[in-house]
């Protein structure tokens, strides 16, 4: 299988603080993996390196055939989009969120093209003129998706989009993103705190722990850890997460 | 005004004191040693400023803007110890306030060639832009340090650093010349500037107080706008690295 993203040896630490320890790996091309673990396993400072929003402070990542610090950082941004936790918008209306990253070129995003947006993430074009303030968690995270994907990416990052969402919003964009990957052939790769969501959505899995791969394999490998430590976590005994 | 009505100035010392002991305020130690302070202060300045309108050098000129310079810098870096060379990028925001203010003053002939306009004139733009610099300085590293998510929105949506902080520091820059704007737009109604106070006290006809005060808020105009944009615009880029990156994210 052809990897998106490469790491090898992949060191990130913070003043002298280990976050991230030799991590090395693959990332498929147009498939969907989720990044489960603990809180402060480096789950999201292993996202921001593949989009350069930081850089290794030793090893390798390589997207396609180029050494991440080869790119410019606002090319690799734009083939590698990032969904935020947060789902941070910037003041005023759905459609200046959507045309927010061609303003940044200096370009318009059309009318057409922003109801498009809204149609493949399951909203309505009255949610144009809506305020971003006007939107429920859900709808935010779906506006949110939306802007990433304006910048056409190859690669789209997703940090815990649904981590503050309903069940019923959760399945929505589970669902949502499922569509995305299949519409586009973008490689998807998805922190959730839902096992099950990671075994339902991802094709495969890798499991961090303190800065490291516990286990990686096909989601599949939730359902009977060969790690003793995964095993605990799948089982919920490390305090946090459960498959059952 | 004579040393003997200068201690029966001494009152307007004594009402705040024994208003803070009657209230337990505990702001007596503090008026003390402000009062002593502006006493030796300005007895001082009044002195070397009496030794340099006699000397009429240009190089005691040059020795006060400087010293003024210093101490403004000195004070007004604490408030920006986050930004990365914050010293010397006030330090250059305050000399070319200052350059640029006495090249048009002295080049225009809008105010005489001599120590007792060049230095007053300086110690007023220079102190003001000292306020700027902290009130924009406050406020910038909030705005940053409130709208973090923002910034890293844009950026990893293929920003530019300039377009990942603009909103804050369009933000920043219009809130620390505000203050400068309002306080002109009620000036003579609420109260009479300092400065042309002052000359109507010496003596000085009130219009032609009124002219001078005129070109004062003129340039404090000016050193309100340049402090805020010439910070704004040399302090954002230290807050990202090479890579285009928070050089404060984690």
């Amino acid at each position: 299988m052809k990897p998106a993203i490469q790491f090898n040896s992949v060191n990130y630490s913070i003043d002298g603080h280990p976050i991230l320890r030799n991590i090395s790996g693959a990332f498929y091309d147009g498939e969907i993996t989720t990044l489960v673990g603990p809180s402060g396993a480096g789950k999201t400072t292993l996202l921001k390196l593949c989009n350069g929003l930081l850089s290794p402070k030793d090893g390798d990542i390589t997207i396609g055939n180029l050494n991440i610090n080869d790119y410019d950082p606002v090319e690799l941004r734009r083939t590698v989009g990032m969904a935020l936790q947060s789902a941070p918008m910037i003041d005023g209306s759905v459609h200046k969120n959507l045309a927010l990253p061609l303003e940044l070129q200096g370009k318009r995003l059309p009318d057409i093209q922003a109801r498009d947006l809204l149609n493949d993430v399951g909203l309505s074009e009255d949610f144009l003129q809506r305020t971003s303030k006007e939107l429920s968690g859900g709808q935010r995270q779906k506006v949110s998706i939306a802007r990433t994907l304006v910048n056409r990416p190859q690669i789209l990052l997703l940090d815990e989009i649904t981590s503050s969402l309903d069940q019923v919003s959760q399945k929505e964009i589970e669902e949502l993103i499922v569509k995305i990957n299949r519409k586009y052939g973008v490689t998807i790769v998805w922190i959730t705190h839902n096992l099950k969501q990671a075994l339902n959505v991802g094709a495969y899995t890798w499991v961090m722990m303190a800065g490291e791969i516990v286990e990686t394999g096909e989601s599949e490998l939730l359902e009977s850890p060969s790690n003793e430590r995964v095993r605990q976590f799948v089982k919920g005994e490390l305090g946090w997460g459960s498959l059952h | 005004m004579g040393i003997i009505a200068l201690i029966f100035s001494l009152i307007f010392v004594l009402i705040p004191i024994v208003l803070s002991k009657t209230l337990n305020l505990g702001l007596e130690k503090d008026t003390m040693i402000a009062v002593i302070r502006s006493i030796i202060q300005l007895f001082i300045v009044g002195y070397i400023l009496k030794f340099v309108f006699d000397a009429e050098s240009i190089i005691y000129i040059f020795l006060m803007v400087a010293v003024m310079i210093i101490a403004a810098t000195l004070n007004a870096r604490k408030k920006g110890a986050a930004i990365k060379g914050i010293t010397w990028k006030i330090a250059v925001t305050l000399i070319f306030i200052e350059v640029l203010t006495q090249s048009i003053l002295l080049g225009f002939n809008i105010t005489p060639h001599t120590a007792q306009y060049i230095i007053p004139i300086s110690g007023m733009m220079v102190g003001n832009g000292m306020v700027l610099a902290i009130l924009f300085l406050n406020r910038f590293i909030a705005e940053t340090e409130a709208h973090q998510d923002k910034a890293e929105l844009i950026l990893s949506l293929g920003g530019t650093p300039k377009q990942a902080v603009h909103i804050q520091l369009m933000t920043s820059i219009k809130a620390s010349m505000i203050p400068t704007i309002e306080s002109q737009k009620t000036i003579g109604l609420v109260q009479l500037p300092g400065m042309m106070s002052g000359q109507i006290i010496a003596g000085a006809s009130p219009v032609q107080a009124v002219q001078f005060q005129l070109l004062v808020l003129f340039l404090l105009l000016t050193t309100a706008s340049i402090t805020s944009v010439m910070l704004g615009f040399l302090s954002y880029p230290t807050l990202f690295n090479k890579r285009m990156q928070l050089a404060r994210s984690k």
